[in-house]
């Protein structure tokens, strides 16, 4: 396969965009006079919501193509997903400016682009070397900002679990992945797939561990159960913006990456032993699925800081699209794009919550659910935007997470698994009483500080607005345009896939 | 241009909903300003609605003359008369992917639903005129409430239905936590939805599952012939292929037969209608309140501010009984066959144990709630008689117990909102102070027991009727044992239900309204503002209009109920 520049230079152009950027937000940090360093945060925020333009200018052929040696993939699934943890990116370095201690932060702007470029390469991803990299590119500039606040014992704590529990199961990860290396003799997906299937002599169990230890991985990346345990920790003491990111962009990343890793290496069809391995993870991501979501939604139930409910909710988010990766082998394309517009609309979903909560607790010094009491008379419209989120983390229409849900529940019941769409809904039931507490506070309950209004700085209003309107328009009228999109993703990924095995 | 070409169903939803979104930008100060935008909204909403209701009515002798002459050997006579009958119709892609689109119309059954929102929307705006707590977000999430109901009587496309359904959820949900009765509001409204919801959701699961068996259904031979044959019959648009939400390809899958073959999930004795119609019918009727899932509904109403209390029971219910006919009865239609003959056993309880249990209250919107449970049995009964007579009465018991109940709340509001009491031993000698609430709670109890001349009885009388036909044709078995003539029970224990209801409206009606006045208690209590007359007008005077001369409505909902029936005759 010759190689040619130009063309392979445009499927990493965010990838670039971001390298640029990052060391153009180095040289303001030196630069700008410190009073003034809130331009870094507005640089990288328009930076990146730019860059979420180069994905589409250089758009993928149809069916996509594989460049740089077999390490990327330049599909229409790449691209649904770059645009997402860019936009990610954006509203998170957006979000920042509204924290005090952050704003000015040239560093913290730098890492954060690290992370999305991490992030964009780990959606792309076609190649266990080239995953490991970006898993590691996207994770190691967490682990620090996770730790940002170096002075406050909570952030240094949550860093410290975020960063214990990631080495511990990157390492488990990378084990596995080596073990299937030495299984097959490839690295890229495609062919560690044509070598199973060629199957000479492999053993059942080997496969099977190869395949869990790479899973707990992932576990950890997604927070599913029984790998969640740092997320309340990490959700509550990382500065907020930071929760946002890890909660969004790093969580949709490594869920593309599951996408392409489960579809292309065990697709259908490969017997081991006479036992068909697709089965193992639709089983194991199935249990996984129902555990995750009842799990994160019971617990969600009992907790009084507002930072530990959503990371108990996030938990259980990402129980629900595992339900479409469940579904992924029997209903392929529609079950893939339910989990990029679940993904798509929970980026917005999630980053609305996580500003209120950054606003909110800039005045009051608290993220205790109790202290949003009388938030709708202090402020209508921040108590506004978070009903708005809260209704759309719980499906509930006419907000995109209603879309979410029923896509992600369509594709489960198309592929067989309705008792999954059943508990699914149960939970989702679980999950709006627990909002609806909330929603109560800010609007029933009364407090001491109910005259004391909440201002809102122009940035935040505008954050707002923008994420309302993004939320209600994917729950309306433009829900068919992303939609389509993402199944366009889908389908040149399943398609390019099924060419090539 | 004339009034005809304006989408007039969209405007129906969206008038109330774009109210909501300028009363929340209006200053919350501004509150008769609030209020002018609601009223002119609902009123123009009614005024829409009774336009609709009226051309469809004018419309109605060439409907039924055309279901009449129908032809029989057709292989989608049900489906046609059904599509026939949506007037109105609008139609646009949504999300054409999963074969949803935005299509409304009214039909014989949805046409008096409209305009009962019409009419309750319009005197909940009224009645809640002197909300004076943060009057602004309680008339825009109102407003979003009437618009969520409206647009579940109008989709004639099961996601669409859900969509509104689930959209009217969350502004009643904080209607009632933040304006409701103190002492019971937060309990009361998470209760509801939680309810409501479950079983909402649930129903939602099985129409994916119905719309997944549709499609493999329209991929056989036969349904692709049959959906080929719809398309040329004009029924559906030339795009439509299998995956659809649309009801009328739905009702086009179950009259094909699609639900009713055996072999679902590889059992053989179970079929898809057979599994999923109790999901379904039970999980839409939650909201109607058929007995066991009755229990939000007393509290909730208890709890929740007049107006809410009146669309809640007067509407809401009727609602949830309405998506149950629609999503139940006429797409399941051998499911019906299967399951209605022992769902009618706990429509009896609803009527007879709502009438005791109201009887036993002391307070006296408790009764009302309680008297609407026992009502709304009387329209699921309606439901489990699957003929022509009994079904055109549960649509016209939806109407008349819409129109009667919200009148009902309102008296109970108008008392409360003076007395600042509800509990009846100490009320009494009303009718002096307040004439006009005394006389149209008169005229709501009179309709109630099924007086003649008044609406209940045109109601109820067909669905006794109904049941009385029902009984020599349907059976029940039971291990082995088949039960005949078991619905003539039922309706002798029904009629027994009724006279329940007569003893506890005679008893309210004598211990709030007659009896001894507490003038130490009550001297400050005057008489009710020109508001409040307007209110009991506007839901009284329908009571007795449709009462004295029902070929107002029964012919229009009989249009509405043949296709259902026509696909349950098909369905076997």
């Amino acid at each position: 396969m010759s190689f040619s520049l130009w063309p392979s230079l445009a499927t990493i152009a965010p990838e670039i965009g971001l390298t640029l950027l990052a060391l153009i937000l180095l040289f303001l940090e030196v630069y700008l006079p410190k009073e003034r360093r809130v331009w870094i945060a507005y640089t990288s925020m328009v930076g990146m919501a730019l860059l979420a333009l180069t994905p589409l200018i250089w758009s993928p052929p149809v069916g996509g193509a594989t460049a740089w040696g077999g390490m990327v993939r330049h599909d229409h699934l790449s691209q649904v997903f770059k645009v997402m943890i860019l936009l990610a990116g954006s509203l998170t370095s957006w979000m920042a400016i509204d924290s005090t201690r952050l704003s000015k932060q040239g560093e913290f702007h730098f890492i954060i682009v690290i992370a999305t470029l991490g992030g964009c390469l780990l959606s792309a991803t076609a190649d266990v070397i080239m995953l490991f990299i970006a898993l590691e590119t996207t994770s190691i500039p967490l682990y620090i900002l996770a730790a940002f606040h170096r002075n406050e014992a909570r952030s240094i704590e949550g860093g410290m679990k975020y960063f214990l529990y990631g080495a511990f199961t990157s390492a488990i990860m990378l084990f596995g992945l080596s073990l299937l290396f030495g299984f097959t003799g490839d690295t890229s997906f495609i062919g560690i797939a044509a070598a199973l299937s060629a199957n000479d002599g492999l053993n059942q169990i080997s496969i099977l561990v190869c395949m869990i230890m790479i899973l707990v991985g992932f576990g950890f990346k997604i927070s599913a159960v029984p790998f969640h345990f740092w997320t309340p920790d990490v959700y509550e003491g990382a500065p907020t913006p930071v929760t946002a990111f890890v909660s969004v962009a790093s969580k949709a990343a490594s869920f593309a990456l599951l996408l392409r890793f489960l579809a292309a290496v065990f697709p259908e069809g490969i017997l081991i032993e006479g036992q068909e391995i697709q089965l193992f993870w639709v089983n194991l991501s199935a249990a996984a699925a129902a555990i995750t979501m009842t799990f994160g939604n019971v617990v969600a139930l009992v907790q009084r800081n507002m930072k530990r409910l959503i990371a108990y909710s996030s938990i259980a988010q990402a129980g629900y699209a595992l339900m479409g990766v469940t579904a992924m082998a029997q209903s392929g394309e529609s079950a893939v794009a339910s989990v990029s517009f679940y993904l798509f609309m929970y980026t917005f979903t999630n980053l609305l919550v996580f500003a209120v909560v950054l606003r909110f607790a800039a005045v009051s010094g608290s993220d205790d659910i109790r202290a949003f009491a009388g938030l709708s008379r202090r402020s209508p419209k921040l108590a506004l935007a978070m009903t708005i989120g809260l209704l759309s983390l719980a499906g509930i229409p006419p907000t995109a997470g209603f879309f979410g849900k029923f896509f992600l529940f369509t594709a489960a019941v198309d592929a067989g698994y309705t008792w999954l769409a059943l508990l699914g809904v149960i939970n989702a039931i679980v999950a709006l009483y627990y909002y609806l507490v909330v929603v109560k506070v800010m609007y029933v309950d009364r407090s001491a500080d109910d005259e004391v209004l909440i201002a809102l700085p122009q940035p935040v209003s505008w954050l707002l607005g923008v994420s309302c309107v993004a939320i209600l328009l994917l729950g309306t009228i433009a829900v068919e345009v992303i939609y389509d999109w993402t199944r366009l993703g889908a389908s040149s990924f399943i398609s390019a896939l099924s060419a090539a095995l | 241009m004339t009034l005809l070409d304006i989408p007039l169903i969209s405007a129906i939803i969206f008038t109330p909903l774009f109210a909501g979104v300028i009363i929340l930008w209006i200053d919350g100060e501004k509150k008769d300003l609030i209020r002018g935008v609601a009223i002119s909204a609902a009123v123009i909403a009614l005024v829409l609605s009774a336009f609709l209701y009226f051309s469809y009515n004018a419309q109605v002798d060439q409907i039924a003359a055309a279901q009449s002459s129908m032809d029989a050997e057709s292989p989608f006579t049900a489906t046609q008369m059904f599509a026939d009958g949506l007037a109105f119709e609008e139609r646009y892609s949504w999300l054409s992917t999963l074969g949803i689109s935005y299509h409304v119309a009214i039909d014989g059954l949805s046409a008096p639903m409209v305009l009962l929102t019409g009419m309750v929307a319009v005197a909940g705006v009224l009645i809640s005129w002197n909300i004076d707590e943060r009057t602004r977000e309680f008339m825009a999430f109102f407003m979003f409430l009437v618009a969520g109901v409206y647009g579940v009587f109008v989709a004639v496309d099961m996601f669409l239905l859900f969509f509104f359904y689930e959209l009217a959820i969350f502004p009643m949900y904080i209607l009632i936590a933040t304006w409701g009765w103190v002492k019971l509001r937060e309990y009361a409204s998470m209760k509801l939805t939680l309810y409501i919801l479950v079983g909402s959701v649930i129903a939602l699961i099985g129409v994916i599952a119905m719309v997944i068996v549709a499609d493999e259904f329209y991929r056989s031979e036969a349904g692709a012939l049959l959906l080929q044959d719809a398309i040329e019959a004009g029924l559906l648009p030339a795009t439509a292929d299998g995956f659809s939400f649309d009801m009328v390809q739905l009702t086009l899958a179950a009259e094909g037969g699609a639900f009713r073959q055996f072999g679902y999930l590889g059992y053989e004795t179970l079929s898809f209608a057979r599994l999923w119609f109790p999901l379904i019918f039970l999980g839409f009727a939650v909201l109607a309140g058929v007995f066991p899932f009755h229990n939000w509904s007393p509290d909730g109403h208890v709890a929740a501010p007049t107006a809410v209390s009146m669309i809640h029971a007067g509407v809401l219910m009727k609602l949830g009984a309405y998506a149950a006919l629609r999503s139940g009865v006429q797409l399941l239609p051998s499911g019906a066959q299967t399951h209605l003959p022992w769902i009618v056993l706990l429509t009896i309880i609803n009527v007879v144990y709502g009438a005791l249990i109201a009887f036993r209250q002391r307070d006296f919107k408790y009764v009302i709630g309680f008297s609407s449970v026992s009502h709304m049995g009387l329209v699921s009964m309606g439901f489990a008689t699957m003929n022509v007579t009994g079904m055109s009465g549960a649509g016209l018991q939806m109407f008349s117990h819409g129109a009667m109940t919200a009148l009902f709340f309102g008296c109970v509001g108008m008392v409360y909102d003076r007395a600042h009491t509800r509990d009846i031993p100490s009320l009494g000698g009303f009718v002096r102070k307040m004439p006009w609430v005394a006389v149209a709670f008169i005229v709501g109890g009179l309709t109630s027991m099924g007086m003649p001349g008044l609406s209940g009885f045109i109601a109820e009388f067909p669905i006794f009727q109904g049941m009385w036909q029902a009984s020599d044709v349907i059976s029940f078995q039971l291990g082995g044992v088949t039960i005949h003539n078991y619905y003539a029970i039922i309706v002798i224990m029904a009629a027994l239900g009724i006279v329940i209801t007569a003893a506890y409206v005679l008893r309210v009606t004598g211990q709030v309204f007659f009896g001894e006045f507490n003038q130490a208690r009550f001297h400050d209590v005057g008489d009710i503002s020109v508001v409040d007359r307007a209110v009991l007008l506007l839901l009284g005077i329908p009571l007795i209009v449709l009462g004295m001369y029902p070929a107002i409505m029964a012919p229009m909902i009989e249009t509405g109920v043949l296709p259902v029936i026509s696909i349950l005759a098909g369905g076997v």
